[in-house]
């Protein structure tokens, strides 16, 4: 029940600190000082005390696709561990579902974003269903090496048993799965280099396009589940990298915690220090990630290091 | 009462409602409306018997009947993968059935009995190919399966190129069925050539690996192309659209399954598997999968696509059997039966959504006259049954939670994930490449479905037609919401679904398996969806609750300054795909005809963007060239002139003369 309640805690309080991170961290490249850390919950608060504006063109789709794509990351972020703290939901194949119900948040997303009948939408949804669709066996591949070298398909019991210690002679498996896992992050959560959410021209934006009619509360959800959705891939990431006793534990859910700022800083730094990709480029660094993960499977399986 | 016995009543009441539509040809209405009324309550007779012998676990029944034919025995019965087969065709048939009334009444000025008489002929001829226990049996229905669908496609052979897709169709399942020929005529040398008795193939033990290797293949080729495997699948894109939208569901939702179950039968003959097989069926499911789930996203004929999805589709279910066939091969019976569960299940599910796509796509049809998806757009204002339905359809064939298609997809990954850690070598590999590929086809087949229901039925009208669609009459509403309902049912109560492949999914795994652990396994599924729905609707009651009283406003789309956008300017299916297509295009090919604005005032720009299938051109048209070149050798012996042939007439009677009185001698 404890673990419960602080998962939830977590779950739901934590993940638009992450946003303010990236801004700041930014902003200090920048030399600037940039908004407060806690802009994100205040944005998120004004936004929900508006009121809305519809297009005429639209049907109840377009109304339904912010509650569905927050409600899919609230469920996946569910199955999810969070250092020493268990998953509220543990079960054989909890992998795929998480996996599944990203995607029923991105169908409505896009679905919503072709409601308004605005080319600008269409093409933002249009590349959203590009990368994401070379996304998704990149980050399958990343949860067979997981799962081959964990003997299970639940989220849980594989960074658990990770976390037994396999650094070391897995190695050479685990960096490459941690770099195509590093890529889906920035893939699935439309970050440079693959997407800049902070540009002023819709043609060069993908997620931010295709959210682009919406306002009020709508938006209020759609901002606060991407950031739960960076929240959800960032406490992947760091718990493939520190596969490590460490984080299991009352101490280790704080250290979970500082871990997933230090996944915010290190998206930041990636941020202010590349350029974002050409478009033409974005399916070659997806399938890139794919490879490593497809890499990282053949590694085992030819290493003999199950 | 057995389950024979309603099997042969619904049989019965099928072939009479089609015999009583043919007399009743006088009356279009009247014809339909027969044919469906006993075909609808045929189905829902033996729909209700084959769910209860299903999960009561009823014995295999078998008749044997005297048939004046010198092939042995005539031949019928029903074990769990006939009874699961026979579910999928009840269910599905029923509902195009109970669509075809309202539907074909757009068609009133032709003769609606032949087709009527047809429709039930398919229905009859797929359950006697399904409950046949011996080969002549079999070919025979699979024949009259192969003219009545036939005779379906070419409904409309006023149209040149429904003339042409029908020919196509007749070519591809001839050639096919030839192999089956040649497959059933070796098991029966093989087992000693007394029968064609399905039962004396199954029981003979131990095929040599070679015979073993050639059957499979045989029935990979003859089976497939019914099937609609890559490359053997170029009948099925052209076939499909030709035919009316309640045939498409009946021929796309349970007629190339009959592929499947030929392939499934045969491994119930021939025994545990070497891994190879499993591999071999691993890599054709891949690459039916991916390539087909690509050409329907170039597609923007909505029929034509729905088309390529059935490709997809079977590509997942051999994917399913291939890991069902890794899992033997290993003897290992729970990955087996996961892999085999979720081919099933994939089986119904497919059946259901793919029904209810089409379903959907011939209220659009009828209601704009048109396929095109370019031309349509912002039908959900005026068809708000079929455009939910359709969303339904869209998300369970998508295989997203929480509807059908999720439960079928996670067995099947559920097996390959565990085959990765479970197995070694070939097997852990296959796996791992089957998952991968389930993966990239999941991406790819939502960015497909959201292309085609955001085209088709959000944003704004594109064309007149679409501007003043009409809704669908009440047959046809009924089926589509029917249809949807299953999909729904099946993604909220996985271990129901999983209880009803059980038995199938046991006798193919020939092995001690059980179906408990994985009916446990899906549970979690089952509350994931009802947590879903109910944090949904907590969320849209929480929006609801902070909007209220405030100010809401509705404006046009923000044009981004622009004031003069009309709804040609909406994004259009073909600018949708064409991000996804780049990365695939040494797969197709694109033509582009393209006539530009010029002059100093423009007036007319034409821009069409085609993408063609290139399996029949670059690989069946240069084998059959080549299949044709070298039987060309044998024009040697053909002149043309009557004579010649009469002195080979008269050749072989004297070699035939002399190799008896040979023997006689001997």
């Amino acid at each position: 029940m404890r673990d419960i309640i602080i998962h939830l805690v977590i779950l739901l309080v934590l993940p638009p600190l992450l946003l303010g991170a990236i801004t700041k961290t930014k902003a200090f490249f920048a030399g600037r000082s940039g908004p407060p850390l806690l802009q994100t919950y205040h944005d998120i608060y004004r936004l929900l005390r508006k009121g809305a504006v519809y297009s005429t063109a639209t049907t109840w789709v377009f109304r339904a696709g912010p509650i569905v794509s927050l409600a899919t990351v609230m469920i996946a972020g569910l199955l999810v561990p969070f250092g020493g703290n268990r998953a509220t939901f543990v079960f054989a194949g909890d992998m795929i579902v998480f996996a599944y119900l990203l995607g029923l948040g991105r169908f409505f997303t896009m679905a919503a974003a072709l409601d308004t009948g605005s080319s600008f939408e269409g093409m933002g949804a249009s590349r959203e269903a590009a990368f994401a669709s070379l996304a998704e066996p990149a980050l399958f591949l990343v949860l067979a090496v997981l799962a081959v070298l964990a003997h299970s398909v639940s989220l849980q019991e594989a960074f658990g048993v990770l976390a037994t210690g396999t650094w070391g002679q897995m190695a050479p498996v685990l960096v490459v799965a941690c770099i195509g896992l590093a890529v889906v992050l920035l893939a699935e959560n439309s970050r440079i280099p693959v997407d800049d959410p902070a540009t002023h021209l819709e043609l060069t934006m993908l997620h931010e396009v295709m959210v682009l009619d919406h306002s009020g509360p709508d938006l209020a959800f759609i901002v606060y589940g991407s950031t739960m959705k960076l929240f959800l891939f960032g406490a992947l990431l760091l718990q493939l990298v520190l596969p490590a006793p460490v984080l299991l534990g009352a101490q280790g859910v704080g250290l979970f915690c500082v871990g997933e700022l230090v996944v915010a800083v290190l998206v930041g730094a990636c941020e202010s220090i590349i350029a974002r990709l050409r478009l033409q480029r974005v399916p070659q660094f997806l399938v890139a990630a794919a490879v490593l993960g497809g890499l990282g499977v053949t590694i085992l399986f030819a290493g003999g290091l199950r | 009462m057995t389950l024979l016995s309603v099997v042969a009543t619904s049989l019965a009441l099928l072939f009479a409602s089609g015999v009583a539509s043919l007399l009743l040809y006088r009356s279009p209405r009247f014809a339909t409306a027969v044919a469906s009324a006993g075909a609808v309550i045929g189905c829902v007779m033996g729909l209700a018997a084959s769910v209860y012998a299903l999960v009561s676990g009823a014995p295999e029944e078998i008749v044997r009947a005297a048939w004046h034919l010198p092939v042995g025995e005539f031949h019928v019965g029903v074990d769990a993968l006939s009874i699961f087969f026979l579910l999928c065709i009840y269910v599905v048939s029923g509902l195009s059935a109970l669509y075809a009334v309202g539907y074909m009444g757009s068609y009133r000025e032709r003769n609606l009995a032949l087709p009527a008489f047809f429709f039930n002929l398919l229905i009859v001829s797929m359950i006697v190919v399904v409950v046949a226990r011996d080969a002549v049996l079999f070919l025979m229905a699979w024949e009259i399966m192969t003219m009545a669908s036939y005779f379906l496609v070419t409904f409309e052979d006023q149209r040149d190129e429904v003339r042409r897709a029908g020919f196509t169709y007749l070519i591809a399942s001839h050639v096919s069925v030839v192999f089956v020929f040649v497959l059933f005529a070796f098991l029966s040398h093989e087992t000693g050539g007394a029968s064609f008795d399905f039962g004396g193939f199954a029981q003979h033990q131990s095929w040599p690996h070679a015979v073993g290797a050639t059957a499979l293949v045989l029935a990979l080729i003859g089976f497939g192309t019914k099937a609609g495997f890559w490359p053997m699948h170029i009948w099925l894109p052209d076939a499909h659209p030709a035919a009316p939208s309640h045939v498409s569901a009946l021929m796309s939702g349970v007629m190339i399954k009959m592929g499947i179950y030929g392939i499934l039968r045969t491994l119930t003959f021939l025994g545990p598997p070497p891994i190879w097989w499993g591999g071999l069926v691993v890599a054709i499911g891949a690459v039916s999968g991916i390539i087909g789930v690509i050409y329907a996203l170039a597609q923007h004929d909505l029929k034509r696509l729905l088309a390529y999805h059935s490709i997809e589709n079977i590509g997942i279910i051999a994917l399913g059997i291939g890991v069902g066939l890794i899992g033997q091969a290993f003897r290992n019976p729970a990955l087996a039966f996961a892999g085999y569960a979720g081919a099933l299940l994939h089986v119904l599910n497919h059946g259901l959504f793919k029904g209810l796509l089409f379903h959907c796509a011939g209220s659009v049809l009828h209601a704009t006259g048109t396929r095109d998806i370019d031309k349509l757009g912002g039908l959900y204002r005026h068809m708000k049954l079929t455009g939910t339905t359709f969303l339904i359809g869209a998300v369970a064939i998508c295989g997203l939670p929480p509807l059908n298609g999720f439960v079928s997809e996670w067995l099947i990954y559920y097996g390959a994930f565990r085959s990765g850690f479970t197995l070694s070598g070939a097997g852990a590999i296959a796996a791992v490449v089957a998952l991968t590929a389930l993966s990239l086809i999941g991406g790819l087949a939502v960015a497909c479905f959201v292309k085609v229901f955001g085209v088709v039925f959000l944003g704004a009208p594109r064309s007149p037609e679409a501007e003043h669609a009409h809704g669908a009459p009440l047959s046809m509403r009924l089926a589509t919401v029917a249809g949807a309902a299953a999909c729904i049912a099946i993604g909220f109560w996985p271990q129901g679904a999983v209880r009803i492949v059980a038995e199938p999914a046991k006798l193919l795994v020939g092995q001690e398996a059980t179906a408990g652990d994985l009916a446990t396994a899906v549970g979690p599924i089952a509350l994931v969806a009802a947590i879903l729905a109910g944090l949904t609707l907590t969320l849209a009651l929480l929006r609801w609750s902070l909007l209220r009283g405030r100010e809401i406003r509705t404006t046009p789309t923000w044009g981004c300054g622009y004031p003069a956008t009309t709804p040609r300017m909406q994004y259009t299916a073909a600018s949708f795909a064409s991000p996804l297509l780049e990365p695939f295009a040494m797969l197709l090919r694109r033509r582009v005809h393209q006539d530009g604005p010029s002059g100093y005032f423009p007036s007319h720009a034409h821009h069409d963007l085609h993408y063609d299938d290139l399996a029949g051109e670059r690989i069946l048209l240069p084998l059959t060239r080549k299949i044709v070149a070298a039987l060309g050798r044998m024009r040697i012996i053909q002149h043309g002139h009557i004579n010649i042939y009469l002195a080979y007439i008269l050749l072989t009677f004297v070699v035939l003369l002399a190799w008896q009185l040979a023997r006689l001698r001997g």
